[in-house]
């Protein structure tokens, strides 16, 4: 039942004779859904704006002006208004809306996608006429065509219901396709030489009334009946965005994404969505695929032997790493570290956080490659929540392009602005797709970001700095004072997007930059926008140097956590790149790699070819084939995403549940039970016997963790998850709207699933420790580490490297579908830079550095700051291997920044 | 008894060969009413505008009056002028813009003054290639001229005025798709509410949209004053009227006759006008106001040219557009050219009219070609029904625009007053009128 009203916010409205109260402005047809009444729909969606043009809502509606149909989309409840869903009059115009939709549409029913699961056929079969009067010949289109690589449109099925034009202007600003033609030859299309290319198209397919636009990897893939669904959390990025994952006769077909309201109400990338992929391999005949082949599932341990990797037990693979790390914990705990951690869940992180800094004693463990934030100064920024970005007044992106890295976040940031008209104040270093609905550009070259927060904070002196640069400042004084006069006094109402906004610069620049900001504006909040899956839970679980699970330093173990763990490090240990350093010069002799992959993923490619170069032992525990095999010397396979349940945490600290919906292939086990077996190895007795076991074990004993049980989690209530620390109580999800996402099984009516293992007690959730920082980690707040960067000379571009969403990231080479789209690498450059050089879009030019020269094309791109080159990371010129990464191999990851020369051939 | 004694307000100029010309404009008072409206305040335009109790002459009949009232006050606003006539037989706006440009810029001039509106549209339909020509040109001369531009005519009034060409879609001529088309977009009419441009309309300002015709009456309502105008007719079908007169009729063409004062029966048989039938038939059944009204037939041939008049018998006088069918019209064949008409132009947007208009067609066209069914005949009620529930006029509607429940009246009309000439086409197979 609705709270108690307030007359202020509320209106009273009848609907077929019953009074309701209704929230004032709300349009009818959400009204009578929330009271009971669920009026028929194709356009309506709600998280789109209405248009009330298919006409399958309309109902009587009588305002004090006598009853007339009207649609109930379009119409808002007012006080004392007569809603009539089920005379004579509104049956009769629905039957007939109906037959008409019917009139043109194939009934192709047996061979449709849609079939069982259509809300064509469940409104035809609920308020449509019985038999057809048609008798006429139907239009014919060619079936199907290609928007785009993922989307196909039917014409013939195309109800005209304009959801999925509507989501491309509206959701992800991007008008790809529009109607053309008029009368009932009015049909969904691209523009000439324009496919339908964008990050989001797999939304347009999910929200399709009928089975008109479907998506090449579920075509033909299963019968809705088939389907059998589990809710869970997306992990392809660090936002968290709640889907359904379905599977048919054990392959998973199909992610729909969850309206979870605080997170991606409804809506996914098309990473995320067919990502999948990647799980179910490329086939049954994986024996054949090569261990270096990325779409090969690995199924059983392996230890290498006389130089190859060959299958053995779990009982050797394991002991073999238990007696190195035996021997570490014995001698020197140092050495022996991990890498990796965004790719586990919270349980896989906590127990490998244990086993390695608990047990061994080591605190080498670093979720983040590099290419992240330091990790207590993240967890000790003021944290914003999603929404708190989405509402605050100002938002202030100190990122690279979200669309590229948390896509699902730029369109409610996008949202945000478009339609709230909130003000974004853009300070990456290259236009990005927000860039075009900000209010105030002011860009920061690399290595500038803190001259551009202190110029921010009023400071003059930083204001003369940038105007001295080679190219002169790149914002004029208006649009610093409009910038500073939209974060107010102290900030109140701001949030900071805060990640890499460049991997080929010091990330201290950016870190600076932050205390900067938060110095000068202590009430502005902060959303971490770091890319990797599990990125946070990782850190919060303590996979960083200096910190332990909780969110504190090493010197402050909360009391629970220092009885369960038998020891604590003593000595801050290497971050990632630090680690792969002393793998390389022999100080470190056991590296483990947990689902990490160097070689893809850190943007110094020398530093990576030295570390494995080494006579180290390295140690691999990952889902997937690679080139890093080549070097492994121990292969623990590991479940992936969908394989394994457990909870995750995204960048706003946001704690939910993933669902287990497939069996690992082989022998591959959770992430937690490896640690836990290699734990059991060196004398540990954890006992946990299930992942809610380790679930309930994190809610003993870490800090701000006690009201995250597995039980607490697994309420109703909390099935959008739950935000650590956050004051917000948590959104009761709505029932589901099966005409919103055709398909979705409402949790209701699968049950929301269960955790195996024993529940222990009720947790109460107990007042935060963070949201409002971690206080063991301020001291990060105030000191770090300070950098200069150095003047550019005259020849030289200085690298911004940045991330596209379709890179060579193990989800895209993984999945065929994405696989195809992956993009190519080439050199951005401002047109007047390439001018001035002689070169032109399409030619092929040398970029030398210090540790390299490479040959790339060129690309004139207006987007880019004069003096500055951008390029992607961990993608490859075309045709190449994977490993030849142009960003990597040019990138000295020891300067503060990377500069080129670019030169003609 | 024909009255043909009222004066011409809006075709005088029509009869010499270079009425679209300045010199002939100036030659003959052209610019003297803005001229003695810039004289005056605004309110005081306005006045006489509804003193003269103009009705808008695009098909609603709407006061012009009320309608400016009804802007809201705004910084910005628009005046618009709706040129799309496309409707099938409808061709009085295309005589004004083609053979006297001058005295609807000056009529819009006027418009925009009183309203104080320093930007103006005339949204042209794109195939009057000719009259495109000549409004384009008058306009270039009227700037050249002073009378549109900065401080028009040494007032202290700005205007602008633009003409923009549609791009050959019926719809457009609906007033809303006709600002979404202005702004760039597809034409699809705008969804209600806002239920008037004049609070939000074009992109998103307040906007005044009128007719051709309507504007091309105020040069002489503000030279010869609003009661003079309102002299006219009858209250409240005031002035004079242009009737396109089509069909089965020895002198098709446009007419200029005074409201309310003749009747079809002058209209058609009248020897200075329509002339009769050629062929001296009967008639059979006519259009009194555009082929979205209902029909009327002999018996109503005495009602006046009226816009209450026609109402209160069940139809419109809409556009002024009245065709003529005589006894060798098939009825069938009739309603399924319009209906067919209308299946093209719907924008597609709302379902029962996208639909519904092209399932009608093809059932009709089966008909007028020998493979109709009796039950044929009640299908195409209830589709209309279920377009225009109730299949009352004015009528009520499932859909955005009025375009829907345009679709059912020719049908409805020929079903109910021909139904045994339907049922002839199903037992004979076939037209026996071909």
């Amino acid at each position: 039942m609705p709270e108690q009203p307030e007359s202020s916010t509320t209106v009273s409205i009848t609907i077929d004779g019953r009074e309701v109260v209704a929230k004032k402005g709300e349009m009818v047809i959400a009204a009578a859904e929330n009271a009971g009444t669920y009026i028929p729909r194709f356009c309506y969606h709600p998280r789109m704006k209405p248009v009330g043009v298919c006409r399958m809502c309309l109902v009587e509606v009588d305002s004090g002006r006598g009853p007339t149909l009207q649609p109930a989309c379009f119409i808002e409840a007012t006080d004392q208004m007569t809603v009539v869903t089920d005379s004579e009059k509104v049956k009769k115009a629905q039957d007939g809306v109906l037959e008409f939709l019917l009139a043109n549409h194939p009934l192709d029913c047996p061979v449709c996608d849609k079939g069982g699961e259509c809300p064509l056929q469940d409104q035809t079969l609920a308020h449509g006429p019985g038999e057809t009067r048609f008798i006429e010949e139907k239009r014919h289109f060619e079936k199907p065509i290609a928007l785009s690589e993922l989307v196909l449109l039917d014409r013939e099925r195309c109800i005209q219901c304009s959801r999925c034009t509507r989501f491309a202007e509206e959701v992800a600003g991007e008008a790809l396709i529009d109607f053309l033609g008029r009368g009932d030859q009015v049909e969904v299309a691209m523009f000439p030489d324009e496919p339908f290319s964008s990050y989001f198209s797999g939304n347009t397919v999910q929200i399709c009334p009928v089975g008109a636009l479907t998506a090449t990897p579920y075509r033909f893939a299963a019968r809705p009946w088939d389907l059998e669904q589990v809710e869970t959390t997306c992990t392809g990025c660090a936002v968290g965005c709640r889907v359904a994952v379905q599977s048919s006769s054990g392959r998973l077909t199909r992610l729909l994404g969850v309206d979870a309201d605080p997170v991606n109400h409804s809506w996914m990338c098309d990473k995320g969505r067919f990502g999948f992929e990647a799980v179910n391999g490329v086939d049954d005949g994986n024996e054949e695929l090569a261990l270096t082949d990325p779409t090969r599932r690995l199924t059983e341990p392996m230890v290498r032997k006389n130089g190859t990797l060959v299958p053995v037990s779990w009982s050797e693979a394991l002991s073999a790493v238990a007696s190195q790390l035996k021997d570490a914990k014995e001698k020197d705990p140092q050495s022996v570290g991990a890498i990796g951690g965004a790719q586990l869940t919270n349980e896989g992180a906590f127990t490998w956080t244990s086993l390695i800094k608990g047990i061994v004693g080591s605190d080498s463990v670093d979720a983040q490659l590099g290419d992240g934030l330091d990790a207590q100064l993240v967890l000790a920024l003021p944290r914003a929540t999603i929404d708190e970005a989405a509402n605050a007044c100002t938002v202030i992106l100190l990122s690279g392009d979200l669309r590229e890295e948390l896509p699902v976040l730029f369109l409610r940031l996008r949202h945000s602005a478009v339609e709230a008209k909130n003000s974004l104040i853009d300070l990456g270093p290259r236009t990005s797709a927000l860039s075009a609905v900000a209010k105030v550009r002011l860009p920061a070259r690399p290595g500038e970001a803190p001259l551009v927060a202190r110029a921010l904070a009023g400071d003059v002196a930083a204001v003369t700095q940038l105007k001295g640069h080679r190219e002169g400042h790149t914002f004029g004084d208006e649009d610093l004072a409009s910038a500073q006069h939209l974060l107010g006094e102290d900030g109140s109402g701001v949030v900071v997007v805060i990640g890499r906004t460049s991997v080929a610069e010091d990330a201290a620049f950016v870190e600076s930059a932050a205390r900067i900001l938060h110095q000068r504006y202590p009430n502005a909040k902060f959303l971490p926008a770091l890319r990797r899956g599990n990125v946070m839970g990782a850190l919060e679980m303590g996979m960083a140097p200096g910190i332990l699970p909780g969110e504190t330093s090493l010197a402050q173990p909360g009391a629970a956590l220092r009885s369960w763990w038998p020891l604590v490090p003593g000595i801050q240990g290497k971050t990632a790149l630090e680690q792969l350093a002393a793998f390389g010069d022999g100080s470190q002799e056991v590296l483990l790699l947990l689902g990490a992959d160097p070689l893809a993923d850190v943007a110094d490619g020398a530093l990576v070819e030295r570390a494995l170069r080494s006579s180290g032992s390295l140690v691999c525990v990952s889902g997937h084939g690679g080139a890093i095999l080549e070097r492994a010397d121990v292969v623990l396979p590991a479940a992936v995403v969908h394989e394994r349940a457990g909870t995750t945490t995204n960048i706003e600290g946001r704690v939910s549940r993933l669902g287990q919906k497939m069996v690992a292939p082989g022998l591959a086990w959770s992430d937690w039970m490896i640690a836990a077996e290699l734990a059991a190895a060196l004398g540990a007795q954890w006992e946990f016997t299930a992942v809610g076991d380790v679930t309930d074990q994190i809610a003993a004993v870490v800090q701000g963790f006690s009201g995250i049980s597995s039980n607490a989690l697994a309420q109703p209530a909390t099935r959008d998850g739950v935000v650590l620390g956050s004051t917000a109580a948590p959104t009761t999800a709505g029932l589901l709207d099966p005409m919103a996402t055709p398909g979705m099984v409402s949790a209701e009516e699968f049950g929301l699933g269960s955790y195996a293992g024993i529940v222990r007690g009720e947790e109460q959730a107990q007042a935060p420790t963070s949201g409002a920082g971690a206080p063991s980690l301020t001291t990060s707040l105030s000191s770090g580490e300070n950098v200069i960067s150095p003047a550019l000379d005259n020849y030289s571009l200085r690298i911004v490297g940045t991330h596209t969403l379709y890179d060579n990231g193990a989800n895209i080479v993984g999945s065929p579908s994405l696989s195809a789209l992956r993009k190519v690498a080439v050199a951005m450059v401002n047109p007047y830079d390439l001018d001035r050089l002689g070169l032109a879009t399409g030619d092929k030019a040398k970029l030398r550095s210090g540790r390299a020269t490479i040959i790339l094309p060129v690309e004139a791109d207006a987007g880019v700051l004069r003096g500055t080159v951008v390029l992607n990371a961990n993608v490859t010129v075309h045709g190449a291997e994977r490993r030849e990464n142009p960003l990597a191999s040019l990138v000295d990851s020891s300067l503060p920044v990377n500069d080129v020369v670019l030169e003609s051939l | 008894m024909s009255q043909l004694t009222a004066p011409k307000i809006v075709t005088s100029r029509i009869g010499f060969d270079d009425s679209f010309t300045l010199d002939r404009f100036l030659a003959t008072g052209g610019y003297e009413g803005l001229r003695k409206a810039l004289t005056m305040s605004p309110s005081e335009v306005c006045a006489q505008v509804d003193a003269a109790s103009l009705l808008g002459r695009g098909g609603a009949g709407f006061p012009a009056g009320r309608k400016w009232s009804m802007l809201r006050k705004n910084d910005v606003s628009y005046l618009v002028i709706n040129g799309d006539e496309s409707e099938p037989a409808t061709f009085k706006d295309h005589l004004l813009i083609e053979r006297d440009p001058h005295q609807l810029i000056e009529g819009v001039l006027i418009a925009a003054y009183a309203l104080q509106v320093n930007q103006a549209f005339i949204f042209i339909r794109g195939e009057f290639a000719l009259g495109l020509e000549r409004l384009q040109s008058a306009l270039n001369d009227a700037y050249a001229y002073g009378a549109v531009g900065t401080k028009i005519l040494n007032s202290s009034f700005s205007i602008d005025l633009v003409v923009h060409p549609g791009a050959g879609a019926y719809i457009c001529g609906e007033e809303t798709s006709l600002l979404e088309s202005l702004e760039g977009k597809r034409g699809f009419p705008r969804i209600k509410p806002p239920f008037f441009p004049a609070a939000i309309g074009l992109y998103g300002e307040p906007t005044v949209v009128n007719n051709v015709e309507t504007m091309s009456n105020l040069p002489w309502i503000i030279s010869n004053g609003g009661d003079a105008f309102a002299a006219l007719g009858e209250t409240p079908s005031t002035g004079t009227r242009l009737f396109a007169l089509a069909g089965h009729v020895r002198n098709p063409g446009v007419y200029e006759l005074e409201m309310v004062k003749n009747t079809f029966r002058d209209l058609i048989f009248d020897p200075a006008l329509g002339g009769g039938i050629p062929s001296g038939g009967r008639v059979k059944a006519f259009i009194p106001g555009g082929v979205s009204a209902p029909w009327f037939y002999e018996e109503d041939l005495d009602t006046p040219l009226g816009q209450g008049q026609v109402a209160d018998k069940g139809s419109m006088l809409g556009s002024g557009s009245v065709v003529v069918m005589d006894d060798s019209t098939c009825m069938v064949r009739a309603a399924w050219r319009i209906t067919r008409f209308f299946s093209r132009e719907s924008c597609g947007q709302c379902t029962p009219c996208r639909e519904g208009s092209g399932w009608l067609e093809r059932i009709l066209y089966r008909l007028e070609h020998g493979e109709g069914r009796v039950e044929d005949l009640d299908l195409l009620l209830d589709l209309c029904d279920n377009i225009a529930p109730g299949l009352s006029w004015p009528p009520q509607q499932t859909t955005i625009c009025v375009l829907g429940p345009s679709i059912p009246s020719s049908i409805h009309s020929a079903i109910s007053h021909f139904r045994d000439e339907f049922l002839a086409h199903v037992k004979e197979g076939g037209c026996s009128y071909a």
